[in-house]
């Protein structure tokens, strides 16, 4: 589980964020979700340690992150996956490489049972003959998925994503969106999915928390964000014609 | 204040890069990758500029020579201090933070451009061990390098010498062995271990903390050479001092 208690961080005395307390159980998926410049890849990197908050704390079942020393820190972001808006995948690197190299980093296996492990996440995020391709020669999703499988192969504690649907069509968005939630309830892990994608939130949000101006405007499940009086939110996630439908009819369904 | 901020900056990269190793499997191949780019790859480059420049050298020093009391040898031996004391260690040194150096801030920087570096750290590895103490390590073998820069610049003005007729090889080669000091040797390889020091390191402090996008990865790799000119300047006139007075 990871506790986020009134979480600050300002650039050159621009707040950015401005005192976020939220909760992210384990097991679940949860997505942070807001208006582009609302703090939502800022509050991802300092719950990463990319970013040092100025206040407030986050704890890692039970560990201050703060407070660790930095080893027990390398120690910890070990137990992390993460998955980058741009896939970050290492362009000197074939797939294969790109997914075995936390095995290679962190674990004693041998080569054939690294090869092995890394046909079968290829496998699991559907790219079973991608091996020997570049980063540069495969598509976007393709990347995505590479980028998926390296941040799991390692059996990860907690999963963070940084709009993982960015820039790719509706059908791969939720092959995305699907392989990430069967990921989390199979490993028991905890995911964090910062997003704009109002398809994610609908399919797989079973914790939203929406940020605003770098506060905390909103938090709910997928269902109450159906049924929220909270104006913010509502104008947010359903400023689209098709989605105002959607929740009528949710409304409607619901009634009778 | 900034200038202080980034010294300090770069001593502490330097305590890093010595911190939680990376695996010696992982790093094993990370160094003879760099062996291969920044060693073997410039021996091309430093052979040719050598072997020219010490032909140019004794050119121009056998045009200053036009007094007949002063021995043809004197050009060999020149020739041999000039290249042994100052080209093959300093001014190769100025080259290869051009052509390594903006190589090193060039592939690093596109690494944080493209958070690359950011999924290093994400993982728990030290990015520092993992990108810089490689190109440290590959580094070390530089004096290799300027080994191959002395005695072809020296090869280059004995064929300079004996194509344009400026003395006989016979003279040159007695130039070039008349008042040898074998300690000028030392003194250029202490020179070269630091110079290679500073071109594994400041290149790659201005890769690992530069900020922005695509053209700033230009502007940290010219900034990345003036720098580290510099401070090959500089530290070649302190440890002379040092070492020579």
């Amino acid at each position: 589980m990871i506790e986020v208690k009134d979480l600050q961080k300002s650039f050159g005395g621009t707040p950015i964020l401005k005192g976020i307390t939220t909760t992210f159980e384990n097991g679940k998926t949860s997505l942070v979700i807001g208006q582009s410049g609302s703090g939502k890849t800022v509050f991802l990197k300092c719950l990463l340690g990319l970013f040092t908050q100025d206040k407030g704390s986050i704890t890692y079942d039970g560990n201050i992150y703060s407070q660790l020393n930095t080893d027990q820190k390398r120690d910890l972001r070990s137990k992390m996956g993460m998955v980058f808006q741009g896939s970050a995948l290492f362009d000197s690197m074939t797939i294969a490489e790109n997914v075995m190299f936390p095995l290679r980093m962190f674990t004693k296996q041998s080569k054939s049972e690294m090869q092995d492990r890394v046909d079968f996440v290829l496998k699991r995020v559907n790219l079973p003959d991608a091996h020997n391709k570049m980063p540069s020669e495969a598509s976007g999703g393709m990347q995505k998925r590479v980028a998926i499988a390296r941040a799991i192969v390692n059996n990860p504690k907690y999963l963070f994503c940084d709009e993982p649907n960015s820039g790719l069509d509706p059908k791969t968005a939720i092959v995305i969106d699907n392989l990430i939630q069967e990921i989390t309830d199979e490993y028991n892990i905890t995911t964090i999915i910062n997003t704009h994608d109002m398809n994610s939130v609908m399919e797989i949000g079973e914790k939203i928390v929406f940020l605003k101006d770098g506060l905390k405007a909103w938090e709910g499940s997928k269902e109450n964000i159906f049924i929220t009086d909270n104006e913010v939110v509502t104008d947010f996630v359903y400023s689209s014609e098709l989605f105002k439908k959607v929740r009528k009819m949710y409304l409607q369904e619901r009634n009778t | 204040m900034t200038y202080l901020h980034n010294i300090g900056a770069y001593f502490l990269m330097i305590k890093d890069m010595f911190r939680k190793p990376t695996k010696w499997s992982v790093m094993k191949t990370l160094i003879f990758k760099d062996i291969d780019d920044l060693i073997m790859g410039s021996l091309g480059i430093v052979a040719f500029i050598s072997f020219f420049v010490g032909g140019v050298v004794t050119i121009q020093t056998a045009l200053n020579i036009d007094n007949p009391l002063i021995p043809k040898y004197l050009v060999g031996f020149a020739t041999r201090q000039s290249i042994i004391l100052e080209f093959a260690p300093t001014f190769i040194s100025i080259i290869m933070a051009g052509k390594v150096g903006s190589f090193i801030t060039s592939s690093i920087g596109t690494m944080r451009v493209t958070e690359q570096i950011d999924a290093l750290e994400v993982m728990g590895i030290n990015a520092i061990n993992y990108l810089v103490f490689p190109k440290f390590i590959a580094l070390m073998l530089y004096p290799f390098v300027i080994s191959i820069a002395m005695f072809l610049g020296i090869v280059g003005g004995m064929a300079a010498c004996y194509f344009g007729g400026y003395s006989s090889i016979n003279d040159y080669i007695i130039g070039i062995q008349t008042d040898f000091i074998p300690f000028h040797i030392a003194y250029a390889f202490i020179k070269t271990f630091a110079f290679a020091f500073l071109l594994a390191t400041i290149p790659s402090f201005h890769g690992f903390y530069m900020k922005g996008g695509a053209l700033e990865v230009g502007k940290a790799s010219t900034t990345a050479f003036v720098w580290t000119s510099v401070v090959i300047i500089l530290l070649n006139y302190i440890l002379t001092q040092m070492l020579l007075s």
